[in-house]
């Protein structure tokens, strides 16, 4: 469905981010990107939208295909009308527009006016906090309605492939849980296809298919989900957890823990 | 008070309101300006002016029908403000703010000097059919031409609150005011909407031109109405369409009453005075404007 074969992404015509990044997502399933904070993760969501462009990022090397399509290069408008849309990390809503006018924005691609209508309706049904909220101003609204919303926002333009980036940052885990059982349940019920990038490792291995592990602007690790679940490293570096499967107490792991390399 | 004193007062007022609304709809192409591409353009003025003479020749020499000559000043500016943006402006995106204000300033100094070289400086009348009868409200009467220009502010305030606040382009369009990153994500080809705001600017400023010089006859004087859009702005946000709209009539208001009140004591002037000073109080405790957006923070 997605796939980035070998990409290098520069910025600002020398800083190197991406160094050779390879990852297929398949249709119906989400996929996961893991990794620290610097790791290049969001780099490579933006290097797929295209709005790397207007931060002055460029994919030097590689290709990235959507559904057999070169899309390496194209502006950032016109990958969503292909049907790939970015979700971006810390919601980044419309603040001055309210919740239902943030979502007539995101259906700015749809041509008629009844299928905006019927896409709202639709969010509504699966975020139906955002209902009750659709005249308010969205810069007010609570953390976990402005993810809900930028999720929703995304889902506007009836995307095939959604980017989530990082859903889970700065929210209770209870909401947190409850978005990741509504991305669960668009997979299932519109045939969404997710590739995920998030820190909560325990929580995106849960219910991705498939994963990778990112680090240094390298893919270091990668797998079926369940497999990356018992990896021993992940374990240890990811989730917390120790050879013999127990919790690892923050006293231990600080005496020897430090950056874990897999490659160079 | 007596009676006289009221009228006077209510003439004032009356004179203040409708001038205020020409201020609204010049500082309304400011507004859609800077509310999109978040370029301040100094030029407002300027581009009155090149419309006034647009529609001036047009009249004079051309001998065309006043409609005609509106329709080419509105025609000139929208390309004008259209190529403004494609040559001038685009290449400026995402360099410092003050490359856009430098550009526009010497765009103004230019546009300004263009009269005096290719036509000569005299003044030009601008015509249009609408009587010499003052209109009379109560104790104040206006020229209708101000008649006029107020009730076309009037209709373009409601057609643009329509655009913003109904329209999917008007929605699309504040959504990349807010955030151009995201609202390209969103499949907006929000280089398109930058040209969109140039060419509504250009269209306010075309009719503000027509009506301004017909007011004023039409020589580069008409540009100094751009020096009036600072004060409307700062007082009523310089993102917000609702605050041109009551900055207008706050600016048009004050300048008549001072001109009305002040004027006799000091020997004029406090006309040109009263809105800056305004505007310096107003940056001092509302830095945003009346309307303006605040910056939202949650805690």
């Amino acid at each position: 469905m997605l796939s980035l074969n070998n990409i290098e992404v520069v910025y600002d015509g020398v800083i190197l981010v991406l160094k050779g990044v390879s990852v297929q997502v398949r249709e119906g399933e989400i996929t996961t990107i893991l990794g620290a904070n610097g790791a290049g993760k969001t780099t490579t969501l933006k290097a797929i939208s295209g709005v790397l462009r207007s931060e002055r990022g460029e994919v030097t090397k590689g290709s990235i295909e959507f559904g057999g399509k070169r899309i390496d290069g194209l502006r950032a408008f016109d990958v969503t009308r292909l049907g790939l849309v970015q979700v971006f990390e810390g919601r980044r809503v419309f603040e001055h527009l309210t919740t239902e006018e943030n979502l007539i924005a995101g259906g700015h691609t749809q041509r008629e006016p009844r299928r905006v209508r019927e896409r709202i309706g639709m969010v509504y049904d699966y975020f139906p906090r955002l209902k009750e909220r659709r005249d308010q101003q969205s810069g007010y609204l609570s953390g976990g309605e402005q993810q809900m919303l930028a999720i929703g926002r995304a889902l506007m333009s009836d995307p095939k492939v959604v980017l989530l980036d990082e859903p889970s940052l700065g929210l209770a885990p209870m909401l947190v849980e409850e978005i990741f059982a509504n991305v669960q349940k668009l997979v299932k019920e519109e045939k969404l296809t997710v590739l995920l990038v998030e820190q909560n490792a325990t929580l995106a291995l849960e219910i991705a298919r498939h994963g990778y592990v990112m680090e240094n602007g390298r893919i270091v690790l990668e797998g079926d989900a369940e497999k990356l679940r018992s990896n021993s490293d992940i374990k240890e570096f990811y989730l917390g957890l120790n050879e013999v499967g127990g919790r690892t107490s923050y006293r231990d792991v600080k005496h020897y823990r430090r950056r874990k390399r897999w490659l160079s | 008070m007596s009676s006289e004193d009221l009228g006077f007062l209510w003439a004032l007022l009356v004179n203040g309101a409708s001038i205020g609304l020409m201020y609204a709809l010049i500082a309304l192409g400011f507004v859609l300006v800077y509310k999109a591409t978040d370029a301040i353009n100094f030029a407002q003025g300027e581009f009155v002016m090149l419309a006034s003479f647009a529609a001036a020749l047009a009249l004079g020499i051309g001998g065309m029908p006043v409609i005609a000559a509106v329709l080419l000043a509105v025609a000139l500016m929208i390309g004008f403000s259209f190529g403004l943006e494609r040559v001038v402006l685009r290449p400026l995106l995402g360099r410092p703010v003050v490359a856009v204000i430098m550009a526009t300033i010497g765009l103004a100094a230019m546009l300004r000097g263009l009269p005096p070289i290719t036509i000569g400086g005299e003044t030009r009348a601008l015509p249009l059919p609408v009587g010499d009868e003052p209109v009379r409200l109560g104790a104040a009467s206006l020229p209708p031409i101000q008649v006029v220009g107020a009730i076309v502010a009037v209709l373009f305030f409601v057609a643009f609150t329509w655009f913003f606040k109904k329209s999917r382009m008007g929605v699309a369009m504040r959504a990349v005011a807010d955030n151009q990153q995201v609202a390209m994500a969103m499949g907006i080809n929000v280089e398109r909407y930058f040209a969109l705001a140039w060419a509504m600017a250009g269209i306010v400023s075309a009719l503000g031109g027509v009506l301004w010089g017909s007011m004023l006859g039409v020589d580069v004087h008409v540009a100094v109405i751009g020096l009036k859009v600072f004060p409307v702005v700062i007082l009523g946000g310089l993102d917000s369409i609702g605050g041109a709209l009551v900055g207008g009539l706050i600016i048009g208001i004050v300048e008549s009453l001072a001109a009305g009140y002040l004027d006799p004591y000091v020997g004029g002037g406090t006309k040109d005075f009263a809105p800056y000073l305004l505007m310096i109080l107003v940056l001092m405790f509302r830095p945003y404007g009346i309307f303006g957006k605040r910056k939202i923070e949650r805690v």
